[in-house]
């Protein structure tokens, strides 16, 4: 029995800080000390505040430490594992209290997420421990397919993926579906940008996706599984190719699952880049081995899907669920949220706000209460701007709506939509119409081109804002926009078509100002757009200390050390912001400058 | 592993492809599909190699043409746009010599772009291959390439 267990995240934002190397530095001085068999170190998913990482939480006293270095491991071992002192400078927040008392945490209900963090993913053993498999055992083996039906239903959840379709009225359909065999398919394309929660999932907690798929495959008549993911995601393909060899091993996927009746099995197929894959018509195409290219709706997947069989498609996160609703009865799950948006939703936070990372809220929190309490607001010496949420299919909200709950229908009611959960939140610095051809470039860079109203409308309103941002556009620009916009909506043949516009049209909505700067004023207020500002040294503020010229990529920052003032030559300069970035003393200014 | 030895793993049909697919072009020092490949997995899944070749084309990810033995993928999504993408990108694009696209004259490195990897809490961010490669400054991204250049 080990006395002290650490658990260090190991998802790919702390990798990415050097998780590995604090592991190895902390066993070296683990062993140094002779204390290997006394501190257990727990691989885990995603605990959340990524910015900080990399993180981990020792336990039995539940003790918080950020940013942690692997020089920081002797000092950790010798005071902390040693002499029981935390060390007060790794702290997240002073005083050591547990995470629960850390408002970050405090105000998060994590259901979906509870096992991500505090698990080995990679050990179905852990899982089992927390009750995994369970609701898949109590379903085949004490359940008919229509009580399971019946109680996803009853707990009101919807689909996590955007549109947020009731998740129980769908296995309905499949279930009622004429057609042999059914197939159950888990969408783990996660592609929209600031979107980073299902991958989160698929690393931390595979095995919740897994049993929820087979507790739907049963509950629809499938006996086969895939669960299609991007190949961005390695780390996740690999935890889920794990996850599926532990679980045919212990026999929860298989033939004969709990010495019932039931078979099913599941197989990954990688995706290979592409964003419309998302869209369920095109990732069956993608499966099947084709381009991944949607086509009409009706008849959908739930009759005529892989093969032209009726197959069940959901989001990770949506079958990260089902297990919930099955262990703990579908009333305590529609407990939590609003009357129609029920349980809890994961949302990534990201862009300039304190606490970057993952979060599980229950539905119908306030952007405020979402962004501030629990986010932190955004960074000392900036405002709040906006909030882009629900990524390209989304819109962006401005400060007068923070107190917009964060459900399905408020979100969709003011412009811009749930979508699967990326928030960026945009400081004061950040210019809305740069921003929304940003999201536009991605949409007309991604659609698949078979249809015309995507393929044309996304390029049409490109070049309007193309010309905007330049300080070349014209004041019926506009109107046009919001035209070309609503016809897409009306006329594009899947989602991200019919959404590509979303962006745009709700910076038209609440932000329309800075568009009339840029077209009469010719000037971007925020000082973004490349075309209208230029960055210039105050030669009274700089110290010549050479660290704009070391951090520019194209050699306009200019000047020697100790030398007098830089210079930025505007001709080499590619506005790319990183003198005004690195700049210790403010000496770098950004002006705003006529269209050339 | 021989490409036959790849191919034999997979039972043959079409919705193994693109997971076949990303195996042949691993399999190739320079990360790209050749017309061998397109027949070869054509005629083990029992597509036409027209059919392969028109899947092909439509992910970002497979290539016709050769590349280098790393891949450099740059994230150009907002959240790394908002954390200063453009100036690790410029970076990259002095350090290797190469613009997006382009593969560098030792044939080690080719740069491209990406949509979302899903990291933005670390933006901005790149992926060497498989490695996710976080909170870039034009110095991580030196540090980065010289750590590749010396493995291989």
């Amino acid at each position: 029995m080990t006395r002290v267990q650490v658990l260090l995240c190991s998802g790919t934002a702390c990798q990415s800080s050097g998780s590995a190397k604090v592991k190895r530095a902390l066993t070296e001085a683990l062993a140094g000390h002779d204390l290997l068999s006394e501190v257990q170190i727990v691989e885990t998913g995603c605990m959340g505040p990524c910015e900080l990482g990399p993180v981990l939480l020792v336990y039995p006293e539940g003790t918080f430490y950020v940013r942690v270095k692997p020089e920081d491991a002797a000092e950790i071992v010798a005071e902390h594992f040693l002499k029981g002192r935390p060390v007060g400078r790794l702290l997240w927040t002073e005083g050591a209290p547990e995470p629960t008392e850390i408002p970050f945490f405090a105000r998060q209900r994590k259901i979906v997420l509870a096992n991500c963090g505090t698990i080995d993913p990679e050990k179905i053993e852990e899982y089992v421990a927390v009750r995994g498999y369970e609701a898949l055992g109590k379903a085949v083996t004490e359940m008919a397919p229509a009580e399971v039906i019946a109680q996803v239903k009853r707990s009101g959840l919807r689909g996590r993926g955007g549109a947020g379709f009731p998740t129980g009225t769908k296995w309905e359909l499949v279930a009622a579906a004429a057609g042999d065999p059914k197939y159950v398919v888990c969408n783990a394309d996660e592609g929209d940008p600031g979107a980073f929660m299902d991958r989160a999932i698929l690393e931390g907690d595979p095995h919740a996706i897994l049993e929820g798929m087979a507790i739907a495959a049963y509950a629809v008549g499938a006996s086969r599984g895939y669960v299609y993911i991007r190949a961005e995601y390695p780390l996740a393909v690999q935890r889920l190719e794990t996850a599926l060899a532990q679980a045919r091993k212990l026999g929860v996927l298989g033939s004969g699952i709990f010495e019932s009746g039931f078979s099913f099995d599941i197989e990954l197929r990688i995706g290979a880049g592409a964003f419309v894959c998302g869209e369920e018509t095109a990732l069956i195409a993608s499966i099947e081995g084709r381009r991944g290219e949607p086509r009409p709706r009706p008849p959908y997947p739930a009759t005529s899907g892989l093969w032209g069989k009726p197959t069940l498609i959901n989001n990770v996160e949506t079958y990260a669920n089902v297990r919930h609703i099955l262990l703990h009865g579908p009333d305590a799950f529609a407990a939590v949220g609003t009357e129609k948006s029920k349980g809890t939703k994961v949302f990534a936070l990201a862009g300039k706000i304190r606490n970057t990372g993952l979060v599980e809220v229950p539905m119908g929190i306030t952007l405020r209460e979402l962004l501030f309490d629990i986010g932190g607001g955004v960074p000392a010496g900036r405002e709040f701007k906006a909030v882009q949420i629900g990524g390209p299919s989304g819109g962006c909200l401005p400060a007068s709506l923070l107190d917009v709950p964060v459900d399905y229908d408020s979100l969709t009611q003011h412009g811009a939509i749930m979508g699967s959960g990326g928030v960026i939140v945009l400081d004061d610095a950040a210019c809305m119409v740069n921003m929304a051809r940003f999201f536009l470039e991605f949409t007309a860079d991604e659609s698949c081109g078979k249809c015309v109203p995507c393929r044309v409308g996304t390029q049409m309103m490109l070049r309007i804002l193309d010309r905007i941002v330049a300080g070349e556009g014209t004041d019926d620009d506009l109107a046009r926009l919001a035209e070309i916009g609503d016809m897409m909506k009306k006329a594009s043949l899947c989602g991200l078509g019919q959404t590509a516009a979303n962006p745009v049209l709700s910076t038209l909505r609440y932000f329309a100002d800075e568009y009339h700067a840029h077209i009469r004023d010719r000037s971007c207020p925020a000082g973004v757009c490349p075309n209208l500002v230029r960055y210039v040294v105050l030669p009274d503020a700089c110290r010549s200390c050479d660290a704009c010229r070391r951090a520019c990529p194209t050699g306009a920052a200019q000047g020697t050390p100790r030398a007098g003032p830089y210079r930025i030559v505007d001709e080499l300069c590619i506005r790319c912001g990183a003198c005004f970035d690195v700049c210790p003393f403010e000496a770098v200014r950004k002006e705003p400058r006529e269209a050339q | 592993m021989t490409k036959d030895a790849i191919v034999g793993r997979y039972p043959r049909s079409p919705e193994v492809l693109l997971s076949l697919l990303h195996d042949l072009q691993k399999a190739n020092r320079e990360n790209y599909l050749t017309p061998e490949d397109l027949a070869r997995a054509a005629s083990h899944v029992g597509l036409t190699p027209t059919e392969v070749r028109d899947a092909v084309t439509f992910y970002s990810m497979f290539s016709l043409r050769p590349r280098g033995r790393h891949i450099v993928r740059v994230c150009e999504s907002p959240n790394c746009h908002l954390a200063g993408a453009w100036s690790a990108l410029a970076e990259l694009r002095r350090a290797l010599g190469v613009d997006v696209g382009e593969t560098t004259a030792d044939g080690l490195f080719t740069l491209e772009l990406t949509s979302c990897l899903g990291a933005c809490a670390v933006a901005p961010v790149m992926m060497v291959d498989d490695e996710v490669v976080g909170n870039l400054t034009p110095e991580r991204v030196r540090e980065t390439l010289d750590r590749y250049r010396e493995a291989k």
